[in-house]
């Protein structure tokens, strides 16, 4: 076996006073070998993002090097001052980030950022930059690399992005790129391709990779090697087929438990209960610019839309992003006014109601929205939020908030948590104070967006199974919009699959991931990361 | 209010595996209480909130305090210098003015009318400009394009230049002073509660509110406002401060509070003939201006800073 190229040595990163815990990283210990692929996994908190800055001499200026080494090319890398680094980075050590839009340049155009990797380093004549850009941009896949080292960030599709940064990483051919959750903000299709792409440039180049991410699917693609972090604290670490099929730790084991299998469990179908939501002939289109005199762009964003869900059933809603799915969900609520189409609620045609109708119906379809942290009013305690809508509508103070109480055990947080603002809770404490807010209406139909998107897989697992129980005990009909289809598996009753504002197949959940008929929905199927070592699992 | 049916059953608390290991929660305070923390450990905050409280102490004991009637005059004992100077007495620690009229009380009761006008002003504008702001960044669309024409208009408008025109022409006095102030000053409060408006708009807890059926005034009342708290302090402050300056000016020129009222402004004002042999008739209301109207901006920083967005604590 061969030498490692990078050896991360009893590594500890000191976080600022009053942080929760003392330690980013504590005592981390990784060799990373050319031409292999380290995942480090693990949850948001878990340091997996800084041992990646420290490794790339970017950490942020409140984290302390407590101790440890990081040995490369005989060099220890925590104890290099800034003009080795500028050298060292780009040149032998290469990083991609999350967000392919923020992190180019927006103003500057593809092939001159490519370029500019060379510039940086003073290599090349600017002739010879230019063609290497072009042929960077080749090799990473971009379409006629001729025309589109051209064009500008904001030209590029998400994927095309991430190609383009990817080209500028290895413009110097680097021993090492360290990729910090590289696809997350990636649609799933997207994402497969990005995977397979760093892949290829992996084995063809021999470069070692370190490959930062929360997804075990994403894992069971990619890795060679695994790195489970847990609050600093490497709790497994060892060959990729030996973590995710014989994982030791209990930690491992818990987090690989979490993640939803693909093949969902046969659930009898719902055909007796009354129908709760019918939606019919949706549509939506939203223009854009055209100013004073110029011709405004029109894009139809939900095409007639129409589905039909019952009391006790959960329809899930699935889409990439831009494929009117989230559109679909505010319209329903009427957050937003269609141009056409009707919503109804049993015999309620809810798209009809006037001004003053429409508030007082509006507690009969309730949502939970995707992103904790933007969904709870900072400035009003737990009991406010939870008890302000019935409030609102007329039920008396002390019986709403007596209610509000009551709710809280139902989502399972403790009393205590009334007084509390929402400052003091976690992600998933805070979506189940969502959940909570939202059935204090008594709805008869819930609509999540994308309500665990935003979660931790462990904290996932739980909200969904407090969902399930809830729908299963309040007989609530749940229209559930995600862009996971491993999600929608563990919990849809039937599935709707959405594609350019359209619905194009809708079929049990079952029945749909065993035969699916759409070429989309087989696409989307195909690219669901870590297919395999889930199915065998 | 429509009819509801039967509350589902609530019973037991849900199963212990969905409770699991989040239900241990870390002490909570309000977002007031993380505020006053960080505010007892912000230099700037402290010496404003010092400076303002001091003068506002003054201002409401100020029968209390000070020691002679401001507006008794004694032509016998006129410019007297102040303590420090040799030709001072204890009687009159700051000295007399060119009417004999003891100059610390004069000063004492001028914070009086300096405060009344820095917060009238402040109140009268910040209701005008929060509640356009507040409605053109909640409505947008025409609402926004109407109040957005109105804060242009008003931008082009001289306020120095509008103040003296009103106030010659009604004739200069305490009330004219406020009101032309508070209805000149308005423009920032409504710039900054506009953009606030819609950043805090665009959050789902708004939307979360609008489908819990609240309406307009509820969603303005308890979901936004209490969202741009921090904002609206911040450009109370400067215009408090901004408001103050304007009534020295206008004082000064003569056009603002008129005499024998003790305003700062109109002390300088009076001491113009005198400033080359008894330079303290100007230097000493001049200072006072000076710090109340620092504590105040130091104030009003130190409001931005310690009510910055969450994740500092």
């Amino acid at each position: 076996m061969s030498e490692p190229i990078v050896q991360i040595r009893n590594l500890t990163l000191a976080l600022p006073r009053g942080a929760d815990r003392p330690h980013a990283v504590e005592d981390l210990s990784l060799d990373l070998m050319p031409g292999k692929i380290l995942c480090v996994v693990g949850e948001s908190g878990s340091g997996k993002s800084m041992s990646a800055y420290a490794l790339t001499g970017l950490l942020p200026r409140a984290l302390r090097v407590a101790g440890g080494e990081i040995r490369f090319e005989g060099r220890d890398l925590l104890r290099l001052d800034e003009r080795t680094w500028r050298d060292l980075r780009g040149r032998r050590i290469a990083m991609i980030f999350q967000e392919p839009m923020t992190a180019l340049n927006p103003v500057m155009r593809i092939g001159d950022q490519i370029a500019e990797m060379f510039e940086a380093h003073d290599l090349l004549t600017p002739k010879e930059r230019r063609a290497r850009a072009v042929a960077l941009a080749g090799e990473v896949g971009l379409p006629n690399p001729e025309q589109i080292v051209r064009s500008y960030p904001h030209q590029l599709s998400g994927g095309q992005r991430q190609r383009a940064m990817i080209a500028m990483a290895l413009a110097l051919e680097p021993a090492v790129l360290v990729a910090d959750e590289p696809t997350t903000a990636l649609d799933v299709t997207t994402q497969a391709q990005i995977l397979t792409l760093i892949r290829d440039l992996q084995t063809r180049r021999n470069m070692a990779v370190l490959f930062i991410t929360h997804d075990f699917g994403v894992v069971a693609d990619i890795a060679d090697h695994v790195a489970v972090l847990q609050r600093g604290r490497l709790v497994e670490s060892g060959p990729a087929e030996a973590v995710l099929r014989r994982p030791q730790a209990a930690y491992t084991k818990a987090l690989l438990a979490a993640v939803p299998s693909l093949t969902p469990p046969e659930r009898a179908p719902i055909t007796e209960a009354p129908v709760a939501l019918t939606v019919t002939g949706l549509a939506k289109t939203y223009a854009t610019g055209g100013g004073l005199f110029g011709k405004p762009r029109v894009v139809a964003a939900v095409k007639e839309v129409g589905f039909d869900l019952r009391r006790g059933e959960t329809l899930g809603l699935v889409g990439e992003s831009g494929s009117g799915k989230s559109t679909t969900a505010r319209l329903a609520i009427r957050l937003i006014e269609p141009d056409h189409g009707t919503v109804r609620l049993g015999s309620l045609d809810f798209t009809a109601l006037g001004p003053t109708a429409l508030r007082d119906e509006r507690r009969r379809i309730q949502m939970i929205f995707q992103d904790p942290f933007a969904s709870l009013n900072p400035r009003r305690t737990v009991e406010q939020i939870i008890a302000g809508g019935p409030i609102a509508h007329g039920t008396p103070a002390r019986q709403a908030r007596a209610r509000a109480r009551e709710l809280l055990a139902l989502v399972g947080l403790p009393q205590t948590a009334a007084e509390r603002y929402p400052n003091a809770f976690s992600g998933g404490q805070r979506q189940r104070i969502g959940i909570a807010r939202a059935l204090a209406m008594e709805p008869d139909v819930l609509v999540a967006d994308e309500a665990v998107s935003a979660l931790d897989v462990s904290v996932q697992a739980q909200v969904l199974a407090l969902l399930e129980d809830l729908k299963a005990r309040l007989g609530i009909a749940m229209l559930f919009i995600t862009h996971d289809l491993r999600v929608a598996a563990a919990i849809c009753d039937r599935i709707a699959v959405m594609h350019r504002g359209t619905i194009v197949e809708t079929n049990r959940t079952a029945a749909l991931f065993r035969a699916p008929e759409h070429p989309y929905t087989r696409s989307l199927l195909a690219a669901v990361p870590g297919a395999s070592f889930t199915e065998s699992a | 209010m429509t009819v509801r049916p039967a509350s589902p059953p609530l019973g037991t608390p849900a199963p212990a595996e969905t409770v699991l290991p989040e239900t241990v929660l870390p002490p909570s305070r309000s977002p007031a209480a993380i505020a006053l923390r960080r505010g007892l450990s912000h230099g700037g905050f402290l010496i404003g909130a010092g400076l303002v409280g001091l003068i506002v102490l003054v201002a409401l004991a100020a029968p209390l305090v000070a020691p002679h009637d401001p507006y008794a005059q004694d032509v016998s004992r006129r410019l007297i210098p102040p303590i420090w100077h040799a030709k001072g007495t204890a009687e009159h620690w700051l000295g007399t003015d060119k009417l004999g009229r003891d100059y610390l009380s004069r000063l004492i009761y001028g914070s009086q009318i300096s405060l009344l006008i820095g917060v009238s002003a402040a109140l009268i504008s910040g209701v005008i400009g929060t509640t356009l702001g507040v409605l053109a960044g909640y409505y947008g669309g025409r609402v926004d394009a109407v109040v957005s024409y109105v804060v242009t208009t008003r931008l082009a408008l001289p306020v120095v230049l509008v103040a003296l025109a009103m106030a010659s022409l009604v004739g200069g006095s305490l009330k004219v002073v406020v009101l032309v102030l508070g209805f000149l000053l308005w423009d920032r409060f409504a710039v900054v509660t506009r953009a606030a408006t819609r950043q805090v708009r665009a959050q789902d807890f708004v939307a979360a509110a609008k489908a819990s059926g609240f309406g307009a005034g509820r969603i303005l009342g308890q979901e936004i406002l209490p969202n741009i708290l921090n904002a609206l302090i911040v450009v109370a402050t400067l215009e408090m401060a901004h408001a103050i300056l304007l009534e020295a000016a206008l004082s000064f020129l003569g056009l603002g509070v008129q005499p024998p009222l003790p305003s700062w402004g109109l002390m300088i004002a009076e001491g113009k003939p005198y400033m080359f042999f008894q330079p303290w008739v100007i230097t000493i209301p001049g200072i006072a201006l000076v710090v109340l109207v620092l504590g105040i901006n130091l104030l009003g920083d130190g409001v931005r800073d310690i009510t910055a967005p969450e994740g500092r604590t």
